[in-house]
């Protein structure tokens, strides 16, 4: 609970505006928590005088943490390639191993990944866990779920890691809640806390406006889903040794889910969470067929192709291009961001971007306060140049 | 078909801004709104009932004020709106949510299917679905863009996936979470609205629904927030002057040579 310690405050008001919630009044000169406080603790660190007091109250059942060890990794597949954001867990795994001084293990469901292992633990993987069987092939959300919750119950890691992938979003929440623990959404920096060894979780929220850290002190495994390409995988080393483990494990039988037909309209190569090279356009192509430019230059430099809320909702491209709030989330190396103001819906999608290169009309557009290259100009001028210019030089 | 759908009240504005001197959060004041991906839910609620016949309940777990916003969704449609409102459900993270949520469920009469919007826009998280589908034992699938078919005890769907969709059949009861290309909400009707004004949202605090307090609130939550700051965007763009072609051939120079410094580390 949250308690203001009348005492200390001054009523400043400094906590009333550091609430997200609005859930802080002045009254008498002295702060006053509303009931709609969702116990945030945002207040707390905004406090200059030590007077906001919060306190989790203990539960009762807390587990024994020492029987918990290790850190894993969710080996997520498909069409049996092992995506991207695995070998970026493993990077990230790895520090966090070394730091604990523990081993990393990656989770592999699927049929005939026998040659995948190799290559897992030339990427960090000290041990990787294979479960194989026909119908783990693709992904299902009651089987995958099932069978890692049984592997978390004999081998206890104490970290998981899973890539914020649209099934590790649906994979991870079902396992945390099977097991009562704590899960950390679309996490994009960890760390560990030197003086209790938990796993310190950083995680945008509000849009990407807000960010938290946020902690699972008392339970255990510490489970986040980790955004695609914001961790670094390691250089693979095909000289490191690992151990390959076939656990045995009950198959579920009874499935009350099925996917029955995968379509994939995203016409690219690479698909857009997974993409190195995002082109994006904004209402301030002009027109439909003027998207063209973007795709052209996409692909010339091997890359996906993205959009703004506005021109998904105009009908110039389809949703499934939509980078934002209310589309997808995207780190790429390098995100073009073509005729788009940056409205803080769309930067939420892609503000976590290495290189950000805004091409726009408008100098003042918001585009530009999170770019590391800015042409002011016009944007169908500019693309045909650039088509041209790395055509030339690619 | 009887439907029950979550929403949750968020803040009108994700925007958030610092106030540099204080370093403090301004807030653009804003109304408190259903989260704008349950009202994509709401609807798809609506139209399967409206198809199939039977009730859509609204259901969400807030302050008692949060009672307003679920009686304006009678107006377009709903036919109950439930509300868990208990000191002992403030500071739920996602999983004391699900069990709130499971267990005030677990107590109606029946359903066959639940509905959530994708994610709430404060926290982002998209986890109180599948979770909430733990709890109750039953399938979920998440990011649904569409409903190919619904019947007894059958479902099947459109899952919008990393690059592109595929088709889903599940059994019922199942939850599913939906995305905003799922329908277009419709606005109130005036018949609706006289309703709305008429119907009571239900009040249910944690002992109305049975719910162990120890596994609501903050004392049910496994995890807990140490710290939030507002990140910075202390970037300044380079800009690159003259034609549009002298701007593209900076630009390219500057990319190409980093690309080129990153081969040679």
């Amino acid at each position: 609970m949250i308690n203001i310690i009348d005492e200390k405050c001054v009523g400043c008001g400094v906590c009333v505006s550091a609430c997200p919630f609005d859930a802080i009044d002045i009254k008498d000169d002295k702060a006053v928590i509303l009931d709609n406080c969702t116990i945030c603790g945002s207040c707390v660190s905004s406090c200059n005088f030590d007077a906001i007091d919060f306190q989790k109250e203990e539960s009762d059942d807390t587990i024994d943490k020492s029987e918990y060890h290790g850190i894993w990794v969710f080996g997520e597949q498909r069409n049996n390639e092992v995506l991207p954001v695995v070998f970026e867990l493993l990077g990230e795994g790895r520090k966090l191993a070394e730091e604990l001084a523990v081993p990393l293990s990656v989770v592999l469901m699927g049929s005939n990944l026998a040659d995948k292992a190799h290559t897992l633990i030339s990427y960090g993987a000290d041990n990787v866990y294979m479960v194989e069987d026909e119908s783990l092939e693709t992904y299902n959300d009651q089987s995958y779920t099932d069978i890692f919750t049984q592997l978390v119950n004999t081998y206890k890691p104490e970290i998981i890691l899973i890539g914020a992938t649209t099934y590790g979003r649906s994979l991870a929440p079902r396992i945390a809640s099977r097991l009562n623990t704590g899960l950390t959404a679309d996490c994009t920096y960890l760390s560990i806390d030197k003086e209790t060894g938990n796993l310190m979780q950083t995680r945008p929220a509000f849009g990407g406006n807000l960010m938290a850290t946020i902690v699972c002190p008392d339970r255990r495994p510490q489970m986040s889903t980790v955004r695609p390409k914001v961790m670094k995988p390691i250089e693979p080393d095909s000289t490191r040794t690992g151990e390959v483990i076939r656990p045995n494990v009950n198959i579920p039988e009874n499935i009350k889910i099925k996917v029955i037909d995968q379509v994939q309209t995203l016409c690219e190569k690479v698909s857009l969470t997974e993409a190195d090279i995002i082109v994006a356009g904004g209402r301030g192509m002009g027109e439909p067929k003027n998207f063209e430019l973007v795709k052209e230059l996409a692909d010339v430099l091997g890359g996906a192709v993205g959009a703004t809320r506005a021109t998904v909702d105009a009908g110039w491209i389809d949703y499934s291009h939509q980078v934002g709030q209310t589309g997808k989330t995207v780190g790429p190396k390098v995100y073009f961001a073509c005729g788009i103001s940056g409205a803080v819906q769309h930067l939420a999608g892609m503000s976590s971007s290495d290189i950000i290169i805004a091409i726009n009309k408008d100098a003042d557009a918001p585009i530009f306060k999170v770019a590391t290259y800015g042409i002011v100009g016009d944007v169908l001028e500019v693309l045909p140049e650039l088509i041209k210019e790395f055509k030339g030089r690619l | 078909m009887d439907i029950i759908v979550c929403v949750k009240q968020v803040p009108g504005t994700t925007e958030i801004k610092m106030n540099k001197e204080t370093n403090t959060i301004i807030r653009e004041g804003a109304e408190a709104i259903i989260n704008p991906f349950d009202e994509y839910a709401i609807e798809e609620g609506v139209r399967i009932k409206e198809k199939m016949g039977g009730s859509v309940t609204v259901l969400s777990m807030g302050i008692p004020k949060v009672a307003d916003l679920l009686r304006e969704t009678i107006a377009v449609g709903v036919d109950n709106a439930v509300l868990l409102t208990d000191r002992a459900f403030a500071g739920a993270d996602t999983l004391a949510t699900s069990y709130a949520l499971a267990t005030a469920i677990k107590n109606m009469e029946s359903y066959d299917l639940i509905v959530c919007g994708k994610q709430a826009i404060d926290g982002d998280t998209a986890q109180v679905g599948p979770s909430l589908a733990e709890k109750l034992g039953i399938p979920h699938t998440t990011n649904v863009k569409k409903i190919e078919e619904i019947k007894e005890g059958y479902i099947r769907c459109q899952r919008m996936t990393d690059d592109g969709y595929e088709t889903i059949e599940m059994s019922l009861p199942a939850v599913i979470t939906v995305v905003k290309e799922i329908n277009e909400p419709r606005l109130p009707s005036l018949k609706g609205k006289l309703r709305a004004k008429k119907t009571e949202v239900k009040l249910l605090t944690a002992e109305d629904i049975g719910a162990d307090v120890n596994l609501c609130g903050l004392k049910g939550s496994p995890t807990q927030v140490i710290e939030t700051f507002v990140p910075e965007f202390e970037v300044k763009a380079e800009m690159f002057e003259g034609s549009a072609k002298e701007q593209a051939k900076s630009l390219a120079d500057a990319l190409l040579s980093m690309k080129y410094a990153k081969r040679v580390d």
